[in-house]
């Protein structure tokens, strides 16, 4: 899954679509997992790097993932050839 | 270091639209605790979902209601409405406090006076009351309400086979320029019928009048109606005076004071548009004053309002069971607790809090009951904190109708709680099981599993 290029992604949550004019905002997880998204990490290499950090097992850290990104498809946010 | 708290991730589309004049904070402060007690640990202890009740709540809301109207007034009663809350432990709380009973069937009535409630302070309202309920209330002296003119020559040919004298009030309803006026219950004022039965009770002297009762309908966000009806009241009981040179006891002003709950659709919530007990109390009795009495004969103001005295001092805890997203990607939760427990969702907005400290983070979420019915819902859609499966929630203010209106409906009626004045906490209700259920019903032979 990528991250449509285009989009303007702030330090603090905030985010613009270019393409629509739509502005959305990111809890902090939210922002960092978009953020692990966009520079390419794989489900498995993300999952690894919140487990490490976050109290959370793998099994329910990949629910809350396909959950996320599955909005993230819905608000398409991401490249859709490769969603 | 320990690893930081996860939250789930969440994404919100930012709408921009036309703000309200007074903003409102969408800040949903935890319910950690309740009275001091835990609430992880009351659900550890009793289960999950629970009804917890405060004690020290229901008392403090005695006391401030008493209170708004006996400053007033010299002579005032509150009596506990059996039907908004009728766990023997609540009515008792209110019974200690003062309060009379107010009940609306025979089976109320019965249990108020197992309750120890003495026959006399015992106000029996409502449209059906059996020929052994009207006997046994009279034999014990309670005050009857009579709803309509089959009711009042029933306890005429009742009376006339009896010893005692029954004593009796009138239900009066009325205009007090609301819609929908009630007029099911009672007696219309307006086009006389109040004063045809008033009549016909006086010329009858086997009927002891004490009393005049109203009540104008339930939910009343205004106090100007109570005005009115007040006044109308007063003037019942002068034209009675001045008439037959018959003083009542008492006007019995009936209840439906709002509580600081949010009707559905309501724009902005209940707690700041609810009136004060103050407010009702000035509105009444300021019609009362000006009316005509003598001061020797001043009548008693009795007040059953059931809603605005419990409603703040019971909750509804829970767990959150699962998220999932609906067809159009809206978010929604599912509780443990649903509308089998939870009546008053069908009226209210219900504030529901996350049950430990969560960021303010919100997501628009559709909050359903654990029911496999599409009518379970618990909220269509409200900003929620991000609480994830396992999660506990509290939703404030159900302590009224809740435990009289639940339904054993697809899952049992859960642990009712009290924590008592010393954060000691009591079940007062144990929860259902499949044998309470079963216990009241017999299959015939033919039909026993070989």
């Amino acid at each position: 899954m990528k991250i449509k290029k285009n989009l303007a992604i702030s330090d603090t949550g905030f985010v613009f679509d270019p393409s629509t004019g739509d502005s959305y905002t990111l809890n902090p997880i939210g922002l960092e997992i978009i953020q692990l998204l966009k520079n390419n990490l794989s489900l498995e290499e993300i999952t690894e790097h919140m487990t490490r950090e976050y109290d959370v097992d793998s099994n329910t850290f990949e629910r809350y993932f396909y959950d996320f990104t599955g909005m993230l498809k819905q608000m398409q946010l991401v490249i859709p050839d490769e969603a | 270091m320990g690893k930081k708290p996860f939250e789930r991730p969440v994404i919100t589309k930012i709408n921009a639209g036309m703000p309200a004049k007074f903003g409102l904070q969408i800040r949903h402060d935890p319910i950690t605790d309740i009275d001091g007690v835990p609430l992880q640990s009351l659900m550890d202890q009793y289960g999950s979902p629970l009804f917890v009740y405060s004690e020290k709540t229901i008392r403090q809301t005695y006391i401030e209601a008493y209170r708004a109207f006996s400053s007033r007034y010299p002579n005032v009663l509150l009596a506990w409405s059996y039907k908004t809350n009728y766990i023997n432990a609540i009515c008792n709380i209110f019974h200690q406090e003062g309060a009379w009973a107010e009940v609306v069937s025979g089976f109320e009535y019965r249990k108020a006076l197992k309750n120890g409630v003495n026959g006399g302070h015992i106000i029996f309202n409502g449209p059906y009351k059996s020929t052994d309920d009207l006997i046994l209330a009279i034999n014990n002296e309670s005050l009857i309400h009579i709803d309509h003119f089959d009711e009042l020559y029933d306890i005429i040919e009742i009376s006339k086979s009896m010893e005692k004298k029954p004593k009796v009030a009138v239900r009066v309803n009325m205009d007090i320029g609301i819609y929908p006026a009630w007029d099911r219950f009672g007696f219309n004022y307006e086009n006389g019928e109040a004063w045809d039965a008033l009549n016909r009770i006086m010329h009858y002297e086997n009927l002891e009048l004490v009393g005049l009762h109203t009540h104008i309908g339930t939910y009343i966000m205004s106090t100007a109606p109570y005005k009115v009806a007040s006044k109308k009241m007063a003037d019942l009981a002068i034209g009675l005076a001045r008439k037959f040179n018959h003083h009542i006891q008492y006007i019995d002003m009936g209840g439906g004071f709002a509580s600081k709950n949010t009707l559905k659709g309501g724009y902005y919530p209940g707690s700041d548009t609810t009136p004060s007990f103050d407010d009702y109390a000035e509105a009444i009795i300021s019609e009362l004053m000006k009316a005509e009495f003598a001061p020797d004969h001043l009548p008693m103001l009795i007040l059953e309002t059931g809603r605005a005295l419990i409603d703040d001092a019971g909750y509804l805890a829970g767990t959150v069971i699962a998220n999932k997203r609906l067809a159009d990607g809206q978010r929604a939760s599912i509780l443990d607790a649903g509308v089998n427990l939870l009546f008053t969702s069908f009226w209210y907005d219900h504030d529901i809090r996350p049950g430990k400290d969560v960021s303010d983070q919100t997501e628009e979420t559709a909050i359903f009951g654990p029911l496999c019915m599409n009518i379970d819902v618990i909220r269509k859609s409200t900003a929620f904190p991000l609480l994830k499966k396992g999660d506990p929630f509290v939703i404030k203010r159900v302590g009224a109708y809740n435990n009289t209106q639940w339904l054993q409906f697809i899952t049992m009626r859960p642990n009712v709680v009290l924590i008592d004045l010393k954060g000691k906490v009591h079940i007062i209700r144990e929860k259902e099981t499949l044998e309470t259920l079963n216990q009241h019903e017999y299959t015939p032979d033919h039909l026993q599993v070989i």
